[in-house]
């Protein structure tokens, strides 16, 4: 997957200043494409239930709505307006003061104004100003009051969909007005009316049948899970056990299903097997809960929970004790901050506690999952397993947060500790493209699509810049990452916008350095690529990427 | 258009006051009937809009964070940009609203050569909108002077503490002057800087040209044209101890433009933008501390079936679509397969 402009012309296209008409005078034009996604497929729609299945695209005349598609909206934002003290405060409050104008991505590599945060969140405000507003009601434009029309919905459908969820605005707003929520209700009342994109709602369908996005039945899960175990053993000798579905174990481990099928997901899934064989650990995998991610939470509440709602039941039939996630950026903002209050609390499970460590982890006592990267930092911590950083001496990492577990956790310090024990070299990004404040890789909430590509670049521009600095600056040559979908996008952004940086999950940097009991001598990486030996260590930093296309 | 919109309201009201100065009838109407109104508007406004807020439940703890989480004892939390506490949440909730703390961490994108991009720190917006808000409350409270009998005890320190450089006769006072030059940015700032013109309102230019109308009247007043500040406290006073008086003659029409103005904010505030002075305190990405997978937070709603109506596609649904497939792949089954295979899914049984 390639965009055909060159990177230094699509920079060129960017322009901060906005146009001399009105906002509410501009429209969005499908013919043009490479900037949204296509519609949900009638199959996927109906199979979980949800309203209007039928054949559409957004560039076609006829969206194919119900009569009545205004009163079933309005009615549906009065019903959330009362459900979410978020959607009526941040409906009221925003002071226009443009503090989070130019923090979105989208905006940045787009100059679209109606992707500032403020504006995208107008499209919604707007409407609620016409009604359910005196003011917006009697002076209409001049107070930002317009009707929902035909036009409005299709901006609605646009922008709301070229907003990853990220809440990078909303760190910075003054009221943390949070513009990933108003997205988040915006999906959500579009969807009442038929209106989402076929990448969030076919794996939403796969999930709620297979168990996981893909739509990988049981025996292929088992069949890749062996490929692993299989790959495994030729890089370390090591013949890994395999549990799955297996009850009585004391943790269920849950991951996004990308990480069996994936490039370069599959690395940090060695790197788990090498681990919790290392550890004898007593775990299982589940073929029933196999998905770790949420392609729920980028449509609706109400998806969201059903496929959620997979944990904690498999967690009870299994009989296990607690959870275990593995690496992943959405995922962890639904298990964070709503598998409790959606599904919990789950009494029948107990308080998270290493079997190697024996430390509790209290800070996850009442949801009862616990982080991969909480785990083996703390494995790290009490010296409990044996690393060879220099097993990792080819690469010259850097770390990308996802927004995820940045800006709806605050999972910072996990990943850099794990990161800086098991490898040498680890240079930072400028503060200002991490942490909390942290870019997204233009391509979450649903938004990963091929059709989509030149949006996804676009939004992954300051990302690949921040990449492109260290790897200049520093010989920098793979971003490091917790996120499935980041591991899915960020190489193509990365091709695009610093060609010859890789992409690669923390635990398969764990699983290089880990020394296993009664391994071979180690030739590869997990990527069978060959390791530096002492002999021919030489810096190699520096060199990477400068044959850059 | 907002722009010119603003600018005209803001002089219809001007000329109303003058108006009702230069009419002796309608003195009455200006300093008694309107401030009474006035006052009971945003009163009652404020307290509508702030219930009706509350009335909403918070379903979800949507903390957004901006420092590290507490998590294993021996990495350090930062317990103000991530508070897992309510000790923390209020620290949090005061450095917002004492000093705009997400404000401060403004940063300005800049493209530059070749495909590079520079995020510069911008702090003019945090720091006028301090000066603002700052000066306007010492401003506020200054005003107790007219307002009360005695002189309530923090107007005297405030009142030295604000002149302290003894500039001028009579002395200057610096938030005076802070608010003005404050204000004069904000307005500059909606129509110079494009980002903002362009997402600029008319509810966000008038309530800017009220406040400089307001504080350049005040102003004024202070060091320009003599008014009979006795007779004001009398007015003042005399509403607010609900003994209202008529008020003398010798009051200058300075004062009614001013007062009038002042009404207008009163009973334009509870319908404005401005309630962000309430809704702040109410953000659930702010207000809520991040102890969520520690403590369990209630959704009220949990169980409304008409909205949760998707449910869980359960383990005996997967079991059975399933079960040949997971038995050929050696997986442990619930229940047995029984000898003729059921087809895919038509051997359900119905719940
Ligand atoms: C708890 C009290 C308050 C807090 C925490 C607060 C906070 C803020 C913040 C952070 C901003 C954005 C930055 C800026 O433009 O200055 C703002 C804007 C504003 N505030 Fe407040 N505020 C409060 C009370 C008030 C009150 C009582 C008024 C007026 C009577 C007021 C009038 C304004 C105006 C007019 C703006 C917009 C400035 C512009 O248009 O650029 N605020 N406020
Ligand atoms: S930063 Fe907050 S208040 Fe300011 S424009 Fe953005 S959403 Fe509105
Ligand atoms: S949540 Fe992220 S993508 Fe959405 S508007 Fe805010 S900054 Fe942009």
């Amino acid at each position: 997957m390639s965009l055909k402009q060159k990177p230094d012309e699509l920079f060129k296209t960017i322009d901060f200043k906005p146009p001399k008409k009105h906002w509410m005078d501009t429209t969005v034009d499908f013919e043009k494409r490479g900037s949204y996604n296509y519609a949900g497929s009638p199959d996927s729609v109906a199979y979980i239930n949800q309203p209007n299945p039928r054949k559409w695209q957004p560039y076609e005349e006829d969206w194919k709505l119900p009569d009545n598609w205004q009163e079933i909206i309005l009615e549906g934002l009065r019903e959330r307006i009362k459900k979410f003290r978020s959607l009526q405060l941040f409906m009221d409050i925003c002071v226009r003061c443009g503090a989070c104008a130019d923090k979105c991505h989208f905006f940045i590599g787009s100059g679209d104004p109606k992707n500032m945060p403020v504006l995208r969140a107008e499209l919604l405000r707007s409407v609620y100003r016409k009604e359910f507003t005196k003011a917006g009601k009697l002076m209409g434009k001049m107070v930002g009051a317009q009707e929902l029309t035909f036009d409005v919905l299709k901006q609605w459908f646009y922008y709301f969909y070229q907003c990853t969820q990220c809440r990078r605005c909303s760190v910075f707003c003054p009221y943390g007005i949070d513009t990933a929520e108003i997205t988040f209700l915006a999906r959500e009342l579009m969807n009442l009316i038929g209106i989402n994109i076929d990448w969030v709602m076919t794996p939403a369908a796969n999930c709620h049948r297979t168990g996981n996005h893909l739509g990988i039945q049981p025996h292929g899960f088992v069949d890749s899970l062996e490929f692993a175990r299989d790959d495994l053993e030729d890089i370390t000798g090591i013949r890994v056990d395999l549990p799955i579905n297996k009850k009585g174990a004391e943790i269920l481990f849950i991951t996004p299903s990308a990480d069996y099928f994936g490039e370069p997901h599959y690395f940090t899934l060695l790197g788990y097997l090498a681990l919790f064989h290392e550890l004898q650990l007593d775990y299982t995998w589940s073929t029933y809960a196999s998905e770790g991610g949420n392609f729920g939470s980028f449509v609706s509440h109400e998806v969201m929970k059903a496929l959620n709602a997979k944990f904690y039941a498999e967690a009870k039939r299994l009989g296990v004790k607690w959870i275990l996630g593995g690496e992943c950026g959405h995922m962890w903002r639904v298990i964070h901050q709503y598998m409790n209050t959606l599904n919990g609390p789950p009494d029948f499970l107990e308080i998270p506690k290493s079997p190697i460590t024996g430390t509790v982890f209290e800070n996850a006592k009442s949801a009862k999952m616990v982080h991969i990267s909480e785990f083996t930092a703390d494995l790290i911590k009490h010296k409990k397993i044996k690393l060879d950083p220099s097993r990792n001496d080819h690469w010259h990492a850097t770390f990308h947060d996802s927004c995820n577990p940045a800006r709806g956790m605050g999972l910072l310090e996990e990943p850099r500790y794990i990161i800086k024990n098991v490898m040498n070299n680890f240079t930072e990004m400028p503060d200002s493209c991490i942490r909390e404040q942290t870019f997204c890789c233009g391509s979450g909430a649903g938004l990963g699509t091929e059709e989509n590509l030149e949006m996804r670049m676009r939004g992954g521009m300051p990302r690949g810049n921040a990449v492109k600095y260290v790897r200049d600056n520093n010989g920098v040559n793979i971003l490091l990452c917790m996120c499935a979908i980041d591991k899915a996008t960020l190489p193509g952004v990365v091709d695009y916008w610093s060609p010859g940086v890789e992409v690669g999950g923390v635990h398969e940097m764990v699983g290089n350095a880990l020394i296993m009991t009664g391994e071979k001598e180690r030739e590869t990486d997990l990527r069978n690529q060959p390791l530096l030996k002492p002999d021919t260590l030489e810096k190699v930093q520096g060199n990477e990427g400068k044959e850059g296309k | 258009m907002g722009l010119l919109f603003s600018i005209i309201a803001i002089a219809v009201l001007i000329i109303l006051a003058i108006a009702g100065a230069a009419i002796p009838g309608l003195h009455p109407v200006f300093t008694v009937a309107l401030p009474y109104l006035a006052i009971a508007i945003f009163i009652v406004g404020v307290i509508v809009r702030v219930l009706k807020w509350a009335k909403s439940p918070v379903p979800f703890r949507i903390t957004t964070t901006s420092g590290q989480e507490k998590s294993l004892p021996w990495i350090k939390q930062n317990k103000l940009d991530n508070p897992s506490s309510s000790l923390g949440v209020i620290g949090r909730m005061a450095l917002e609203v004492l000093f705009f703390r997400s404000l401060f961490r403004n940063t300005k994108a800049e493209l530059k050569e070749g495909t590079k991009i520079a995020y510069g720190e911008t702090k003019w917006l945090w720091a006028f909108g301090l000066l603002f808000h700052w000066s306007f409350l010492i401003v506020f409270l200054r005003h107790f002077r007219f307002f009360a009998d005695p002189i309530p005890f923090f107007v005297k320190y405030l009142e030295t503490l604000d002149g302290f450089f003894q500039i001028g006769v009579p002395i200057v006072y610096l938030t005076g002057i802070g608010l003005l030059v404050a204000l004069t940015y904000l307005f500059l700032r909606r129509i110079f800087d494009a980002k903002v013109k362009y997402i600029s309102l008319a509810s966000d230019y008038f309530p800017l040209l009220l406040l400089i109308a307001i504080a350049t009247t005040g102003i004024i007043m202070r060091y320009y044209v003599k008014t009979d500040l006795v007779a004001i406290k009398q007015v003042a006073v005399g509403i607010l101890s609900f003994h209202p008086i008529t008020p003398a003659e010798t009051i200058s029409p300075w004062f009614y433009i001013h007062f009038f103005l002042v009404n207008v904010l009163l009973i334009y505030f509870p319908m404005s933008k401005l309630m962000h002075m309430g809704g702040v305190f109410l953000s659930p990405t702010r207000n809520l501390a991040n102890n969520n997978r520690m403590a369990y937070h209630e959704n009220p709603w949990i169980n409304d079936e008409n909205y949760f109506k998707l449910h869980r596609h359960t383990y005996e649904e997967y079991e059975d679509e399933f079960r040949v497939l997971m038995k050929g792949a050696g997986l442990p089954l619930e229940k047995e397969v029984v000898n003729q295979p059921a087809k895919d899914g038509t051997e359900k049984e119905d719940k």
